[in-house]
């Protein structure tokens, strides 16, 4: 068996982590690679580019139908879509029921367990719900699963905080299980020096930006078709986007454990970005009627 | 047998807290005190209530053993549901032998067990269809059931799921009460959390269901509040209430009904038993319908007569009259049992380690005997209960809270009484020890111990303990002579005369 490389694929929700991720493993199965991702959220949208399918039956899903996860093989809940990548979906509740997070836990479980990590595999891509909001959507990142982690985002400030917040929940499981940050994958959203901002970030925080993924309506076009860029339109010049990044990842070696920065920190770095308005002291916790008395008030002392 | 000073038993404590590390040594040193019937608050003495430390061995429960298990289980034409996975309720299941008349599983359901039995499939998509069908099968099965509560174990709380909208939803369309009660166990430090959420519970969905009907009253009417019944101790107190010329209105939880709960509004003066698991309902009703509580104490003839003029105190002369015709009616009785145990009692040490009532109540009828509590402590109590304890324990007696298994060998080795009175997991580390042990939480098996016909019961019971010649005529294998090349060597003098 050779050495089988685990990832997972954190970011702000909407950041765009799905779309990132089959595209990405599109472009590495054409090149050969045998790849498996792993979709950890409970909507179940990580495989549909891959499948040309609305939503592939999760493990969750059908361990309700048959009554138990232990009533589930894995033929059931796993599919084979776009250059032989296999797919499966751990699932979970509808909004505001039950516990997603222990859904993740349980079909991890149920995968490793049927021996879905076989000997050919040469990559698995776990796509994991935008918050980290408890331990269950930890469980990808645990002992002996993914041991690289890369982080999607864009130069807006909430996808920056958030990149920071993953780095920090990265370092509690690099402490204890030996996980590493291998990397910010900035998918354009044509903000103001874009590039140099997720780099100065990635500086920041001890690590790269492995690719720039610029902003393209092709990517829209091909997932109205259920479909990623690679098989859409495999001349296309975003399609070699994701081809380079899918070298840059096979080819990388850059895994650390994180640097967090604080809060002021990362507020100073988007100051200087020119993203964020340094804060005027004088005006905070001021309603309009104050803000307006003064203002006569000085007009009338000028 | 030994009486300690003041200083010895405070010596005692020093010595007992000297092996805890400085955290813990700081913390249980609060818990820990010598009785001085001067001091009036508790609190200014011992510290109740708290969160047990890791790695003690407490033996408190939690919130759900307090409500399904103590408040709620006993009441007999109910259906509690244990809502979570399947331990909780299968091994609570009729351990506490809350006596009841009916037919189980037709009209009465004490003693069965109904639970959700969660599955992983029910964490992670939630638990609330299955609530929903689980109400809807158990109206088919059991269709003389009363009204159903739902008891909350941990998950539920975890997840999130809305059982009260379940329950509402279910009760209109079954027209019978469904009571959520969000009693997960990690709520509070103890049961006793478990007590209060039920008797909210009771408030909030069952007590003012009849507010507002008819109802024939008299004025001799009362409630039996916070007597579970446990081996018949409603039954036994019920009858004396009822001689001395009261109608007993409602009685639970013990043996007790959901339409006894409904009706108890009605009634001129709640009795309440257990004062820690049910004051805040008794309470509830003294500011809402102005029904006065009274706590009694049936344990012993000498607190019967107490309680029984206490009661009579709140009616007229003809009630009066009543109490004092019941006391001289047993009297003759009472005098029977104690010539007959006393003499064989006399003398004879005594400490206790129960729940939150009995470490107090019990103390007169074990003085009614000859005998003497030396120390006793509560697993879940309150400032509240421990300043109801204090006169009634002798000064210089040892008071110990939510104590550690470490606590109750040392004191119990070296006050040396002559009977333990706890529960099942002290029993067996004291009978081992040659101590007689009592359980005082299921009265082991026998009972009743209330009224007086549980008193004639309760002196046979500790007598048979206490004079029974087992204790002298064993010797455990660390005393006995090692043989010639007997593999197990003596343990050290030193050791022997700890145990000893």
């Amino acid at each position: 068996m050779g050495k089988l490389r685990q990832a997972a694929i954190y970011g702000k929700g909407g950041i765009g982590k799905s779309t990132t991720t089959q595209n990405l493993v599109a472009a590495l199965a054409e090149i050969g690679k045998k790849v498996m991702i792993v979709g950890c959220d409970p909507k179940a949208d990580s495989t549909r580019l891959i499948l040309h399918s609305k939503a592939q039956n999760s493990v969750m899903g059908l361990a309700a139908e048959a009554g138990s996860v232990e009533d589930l093989e894995l033929e059931d809940v796993m599919s084979v879509g776009y250059g032989g990548i296999k797919c499966v979906e751990s699932g979970g509740p509808e909004p505001g029921v039950g516990c997603a997070g222990r859904g993740v836990i349980t079909a991890i479980n149920f995968l490793e367990e049927e021996g879905a990590y076989d000997e050919d595999l040469e990559f698995v891509f776990y796509d994991v719900l935008g918050d980290v909001v408890c331990g269950g959507f930890a469980m990808p990142i645990r002992e002996n699963k993914a041991q690289e982690i890369y982080i999607v985002c864009s130069g807006e400030m909430m996808a920056m905080y958030a990149a920071n917040n993953i780095a920090k929940g990265i370092v509690k499981y690099a402490n204890s299980g030996g996980v590493r940050l291998a990397g910010l994958i900035c998918n354009s959203r044509n903000t103001d020096r874009e590039d140099e901002l997720i780099m100065a970030l990635a500086a920041k925080l001890g690590t790269q930006m492995i690719h720039f993924i610029p902003r393209h309506n092709i990517v829209q076009h091909a997932e109205i078709r259920r479909m990623t860029v690679i098989e859409y339109d495999p001349t296309a010049a975003q399609a070699d986007e994701y081809r380079t990044l899918a070298k840059k990842i096979v080819a990388n070696k850059n895994f650390v454990i994180p640097t967090p920065v604080t809060m002021d920190e990362l507020e100073e770095l988007l100051m200087e970005f020119g993203i964020l308005q340094a804060d005027d002291e004088s005006i905070i916790g001021k309603t309009a009627a104050q803000l307006a008395a003064e203002q006569a008030g000085a007009l009338a002392a000028a | 047998m030994s009486e300690l000073t003041r200083e010895e038993t405070e010596a005692l404590i020093q010595e007992v807290l000297e092996v805890y590390p400085d955290k813990a040594r700081k913390d249980r040193a609060k818990h820990l005190a010598v009785n001085d019937q001067s001091v009036e608050q508790s609190k200014k003495c011992i510290t109740s209530n708290r969160k047990s430390l890791p790695g003690v061995m407490t033996v408190r429960g939690c919130a759900y053993a307090g409500s399904k298990g103590v408040v709620w289980g006993p009441i007999k034409d109910m259906i509690h549901v244990s809502h979570g996975p399947i331990g909780c309720g299968q091994y609570s299941r009729a351990g506490r032998r809350n006596y009841y008349v009916g037919t189980t599983g037709v009209d009465t359901f004490g003693t069965m067990n109904f639970t959700s039995d969660f599955q992983e499939k029910d964490i992670v998509f939630g638990g609330d269809k299955k609530l929903a069908k689980l109400i809807g099968e158990i109206e088919t099965l059991f269709p003389l059931h009363k009204g159903i509560s739902v008891q909350s174990e941990c998950p539920i709380g975890l997840i999130g799921d809305d059982i009260e909208a379940v329950s509402k939803k279910a009760a209109k369309e079954m027209d019978k009460p469904i009571v959520p009660v969000r009693c997960e166990g990690f709520r509070g430090v103890s049961q006793s959390l478990g007590h209060h959420i039920a008797n909210d519970s009771i408030r909030d969905w069952v007590l003012d269901k009849r507010d507002g009907q008819p109802f024939e009253a008299t004025p001799y009417d009362v409630s039996i509040i916070g007597d579970y019944n446990i081996g018949g101790d409603a039954w036994a107190s019920r009858i004396l209430i009822e001689e001395m010329g009261l109608r007993v209105v409602s009685q639970w939880a013990g043996d007790g009904t959901l339409a006894e709960i409904e009706k108890t509004p009605k009634v001129k003066l709640n009795l309440l038993h257990c004062y820690r698991s049910m004051n805040y309902i008794s309470r509830h009703m003294e500011e809402k319908y102005g029904i006065p509580w009274l706590e009694y104490n049936f344990f012993g003839p000498t607190k019967i007569a107490e309680s029984l003029r206490a009661i009579a105190a709140h009616f007229d002369e003809h009630i009066k009259e009543g109490a004092e015709r019941v006391i001289a009616r047993y009297q003759p009785m009472m005098e029977a049992v104690i010539a007959k145990y006393k003499p064989r009692l006399q003398g004879k040490t005594v400490m206790l380690y129960v729940g939150g009532l009995r470490p107090r109540h019990v103390i007169g009828a074990y003085e009614d005997l000859g005998m003497q509590v030396i120390g006793t402590g509560y697993e879940f109590a309150h400032n509240d209960d421990y300043d109801r304890t204090i006169k009634e324990m002798g000064n210089a007696t040892l008071l110990y809270d939510d104590a550690t298994g470490f606590e109750l060998e040392e004191f119990i080795k070296r006050m040396k009484p002559d009977l333990v009175g706890s529960g099942i997991k002290e029993k067996y580390v004291f009978q081992k020890m040659g101590i007689p042990l009592r359980q005082m939480h299921s009265w082991d098996y026998s009972g009743p111990y209330h009224g007086y016909d549980g008193f004639a019961i309760f002196a046979r019971d500790m007598d048979m303990a206490i004079s029974n010649p087992c204790w002298s005529k064993q010797t455990p294998p660390w005393k006995k002579q090692p043989e010639l090349g007997d593999s197990t060597a003596p343990v050290a003098e030193g050791e022997l005369k700890k145990v000893a």
